[in-house]
């Protein structure tokens, strides 16, 4: 006899986010990515489409970043110079972006100039195709200075800016809207001001289709429930036609992974947890999987181990 | 198909006698619409009203109880903030019977040392798969009796031939094992023997149409002990199949998939391996069966299934007692904050990470974030100097400065007042601690 399935019918889907522009858009990149666009939940093809897969931006920084050896040996000698670093993420561990982060502009640190980032951003985009996600740093008065000078000097290439919170985000979300690049937005762990954000932004008149939400995620074993619920309520409600909701997710899963001690502690401190290796990409990768099933469009990894794992699962799961 | 509340209360006795443990009838007519109350409770119920409640009164997933405290199954929504999920996946290490003695062994010791302890946490492996990869039934149960002297957890007995199960099960009954696989050429066999011994039995069929067609049959043999396995071997398949059961049994009701699910991974690179396990642990798999035993493989999805499986409206919290991070001497600065343990072990975390031995002392608030602490009254300076005192710190520094979190630096006048300790303004966010601690000194 056969079974009649539930099949849940939605009213609406997450909206398409284009990321990057080829010369006839006005920018260099020789392709753009597109995400979002789910009409059901994640991986449920049997209800719904899911026209793009989920895609990786592996994490590039401006200075040499302190992230355990497991990492940085596995990068090499392009660590020192950004746009060889992200040649080498694109080319040998296929990511589909690119992630620049400018630890170096914090005025706490190198307190490098804003006209400076520009020039690296410059250079990464002349190493690479793909399209490239640009943060500053963790001071937003800098921040802004930055992104900026970044959003004016890569005009027109629709890169994807951030962040802009809850208590700043006028200048980087006018930054966008002039220089047509798109807008991360986000909040801290916290469905309603997420919200609340995009309604922001876009009354500023920067469109739907140009914001990505950062919902903060957590890393596995340090609230990772917190983010998985909030994003499990944000894709039921983009389903149900809540616009506000609507927008592709970004998680900075490798920076939230790598923070946990279980991503770097030796075996030597810890014999209970099991060898490093495998350890530190597992907690980088299950941290992915954990927020793929929720529904996230974009992770930003470190570690290339982790990176193909994750690939191997997005491609088991999106084989029909 | 569901009943409402109303629905149910219009069945039952409405003498309000308590009996059942809930005040009145009304209440216990919710109780069971919810699915969190069993018919049986009630001891005035009528055969009639028994008869036509029996569907609606049960949960809407059995719960299956085998081995040592393995309880698979009773769930009842489908995303965790609906409620809870209330039983986390079992998981199961694969032993196959084709292992030399010396494999088996060096297996066996392998799971053994799967326990760990992280953020105050005990975890531990569940059980062994024993699975007869052999086809031989002698050669099976004694690679079960070997596996069951060397280790007390859980055990799943795993065969097609009733025969070879029956062999490795009657020594171990008073194990109770999980049995399987009834299938459509061995079911009457394989259920009967389960039946038998009071074991529950898995039963495995190739898609859903077959597994209820399979259900029905199994069913009519007079046994309920069940957990499916819908024969899906994909990642993607195995996901839909979790899916289609977990929406049938609790949006429908739908008895013969009332029963919690199996899975089985396919992929036999280990990483690869918990990547596809992570999928099942979280979409709906009340227990998974793993080939790797690897420490640093099965923690991290370990640690995945803890978190998935906490209650969202209980936070899980630390003792509130004064924590010491390193080695700790008479000048170690004293940080504040809540016992909420995601709070606490960022803090902890970063703290460990300043390289300076410090203490911590969380105070009580329910498992509160700071911020939501503070609204709610819980952070209060008055409560903090309390357990300042009640934790003895004055006898262990001889500095009398204690840092609280930036975000209630409004508490700071009260609280040097009340405590007559200097109060220090720390970061608002934990993260910041590293770069404060250095203008401690």
């Amino acid at each position: 006899m056969s079974v009649t399935l539930v099949k849940e019918r939605y009213s609406s889907k997450v909206g398409e986010v284009v990321l990057g522009a080829t010369p006839e858009q006005g920018g260099t990149r020789t392709a753009t990515v597109t995400v979002g666009g789910d009409s059901a939940l994640p991986f449920l093809h049997f209800e719904g489409q899911m026209p793009n897969r989920p895609v990786i931006a592996m994490e590039v920084t401006d200075v040499v970043p302190a992230w355990n050896e497991m990492i940085t040996k596995q990068i090499g000698d392009v660590i020192n110079d950004p746009a060889a670093w992200a040649k080498k993420c694109v080319d040998e561990f296929g990511a589909d972006l690119i992630y620049l982060k400018f630890d170096g502009a914090d005025p706490e640190g190198e307190n490098r100039s804003p006209e400076d980032c520009a020039r690296i951003v410059k250079e990464v985009l002349a190493a690479v195709g793909v399209p490239i996600i640009v943060e500053g740093c963790d001071d937003s008065a800098k921040n802004n200075e930055v992104i900026t000078a970044i959003a004016e000097a890569a005009a027109g290439e629709n890169l994807l800016i951030g962040i802009a919170e809850q208590d700043n985000y006028k200048s980087i979300a006018a930054a966008a809207m002039v220089h047509k690049h798109t807008l991360i937005a986000r909040s801290p762990l916290d469905i309603n001001i997420c919200k609340q954000l995009n309604i922001l932004i876009n009354e500023m008149g920067l469109p739907l289709n140009k914001i990505i939400i950062d919902p903060t995620v957590a890393g596995l074993g340090f609230g990772i429930e917190y983010v998985y619920s909030i994003m499990e309520r944000a894709r039921l409600g983009a389903l149900a036609n809540d616009k506000m909701l609507s927008m592709p997710i970004i998680c900075t899963v490798g920076y939230e992974a790598n923070r946990c001690k279980e991503a770097y502690a030796s075996e030597e401190e810890f014999p209970g947890w099991g060898g490093l290796e495998d350890r530190g990409v597992l907690w980088e990768a299950v941290t992915a999987s954990g927020v793929l099933q929720v529904g996230a469009s974009i992770l930003v990894m470190r570690n290339p181990t982790a990176v193909r794992l994750v690939q191997k699962n997005i491609a088991d799961l999106m084989s029909k | 198909m569901a009943l409402t509340g109303l629905e149910i209360y219009k069945q039952l006795p409405k003498k309000n006698c308590g009996e059942c443990g809930v005040p009145t009838c009304l209440a216990f007519a919710m109780a069971l619409a919810s699915g969190k109350a069993a018919l049986d409770a009630c001891p005035h119920v009528t055969e009639a009203a028994r008869e036509a409640l029996d569907s609606a009164s049960a949960p809407p997933i059995k719960a299956i109880k085998f081995g040592k405290d393995s309880v698979l199954g009773d769930e009842t929504v489908l995303f965790r903030h609906d409620k809870t999920f209330y039983h986390p996946t079992t998981l199961l290490i694969y032993v196959s019977d084709s292992l030399s003695d010396d494999e088996l062994k060096a297996k066996l010791q392998e799971i053994k040392g799967l326990e760990f302890e992280r953020v105050g946490l005990q975890y531990t492996i569940d059980g062994v798969a024993v699975v007869n990869d052999s086809n031989d039934a002698a050669q099976f149960a004694k690679v079960a009796a070997t596996v069951a002297e060397s280790t007390d957890i859980s055990l799943l007995l795993l065969s097609d031939n009733p025969e070879a199960v029956k062999a490795a099960l009657t020594p171990l009954v008073a194990r109770k094992p999980l049995i399987g696989a009834a299938t459509t050429e061995n079911y009457e066999a394989m259920v009967n023997l389960a039946k038998e011994n009071s074991v529950p039995v898995i039963i495995r069929a190739e898609g859903l149409d077959a597994l209820n067609d399979l259900v029905e049959k199994a069913t009519a043999l007079g046994y309920k002990e069940f957990v499916l396995d819908p024969g899906s071997r994909t990642t993607v398949e195995t996901l839909a199949n979790l899916t289609h059961l977990r929406r049938l049994a609790i949006k429908k009701k739908f008895r013969p998939f009332g029963y919690p699910v199996i899975a089985f991974t396919n992929n036999t690179e280990p990483l690869e391996e918990i990547m596809e396990a992570t999928v099942y642990v979280a979409k709906y798999a009340s227990a998974v069966v793993l080939k790797t035993s690897v420490k640093a493989h099965v923690l991290p999805l370990m640690t995945l299934r803890q978190n998935i499986y906490t209650d969202p409206q209980k936070p899980i919290q630390v003792e509130p007692t004064l924590h010491s991070v390193g080695n700790v001497n008479e000048n170690s600065p004293l940080y504040i904050t809540t016992n909420f343990s995601l709070t606490y072990y960022s803090v902890e975390g970063e703290v460990e990470t300043s390289k300076i031995p410090s203490y911590i002392l969380p105070i009580d608030t329910d498992g509160t974030s700071v911020l939501t602490a503070y609204a709610a009254g819980k952070f209060e300076p008055e409560k903090i100097a309390e357990a300042m005192v009640a934790c003895g710190i004055a006898d262990k520094v001889k500095h009398r400065n204690v840092i609280i979190p930036g975000y209630v630096a409004v508490v700071s006048g009260k609280l040097a007042e009340v405590s007559g300790w200097k109060v220090i303004v720390g970061p608002r966010e934990s993260s910041g601690i590293v770069s404060f601690s250095k203008s401690l000194s």
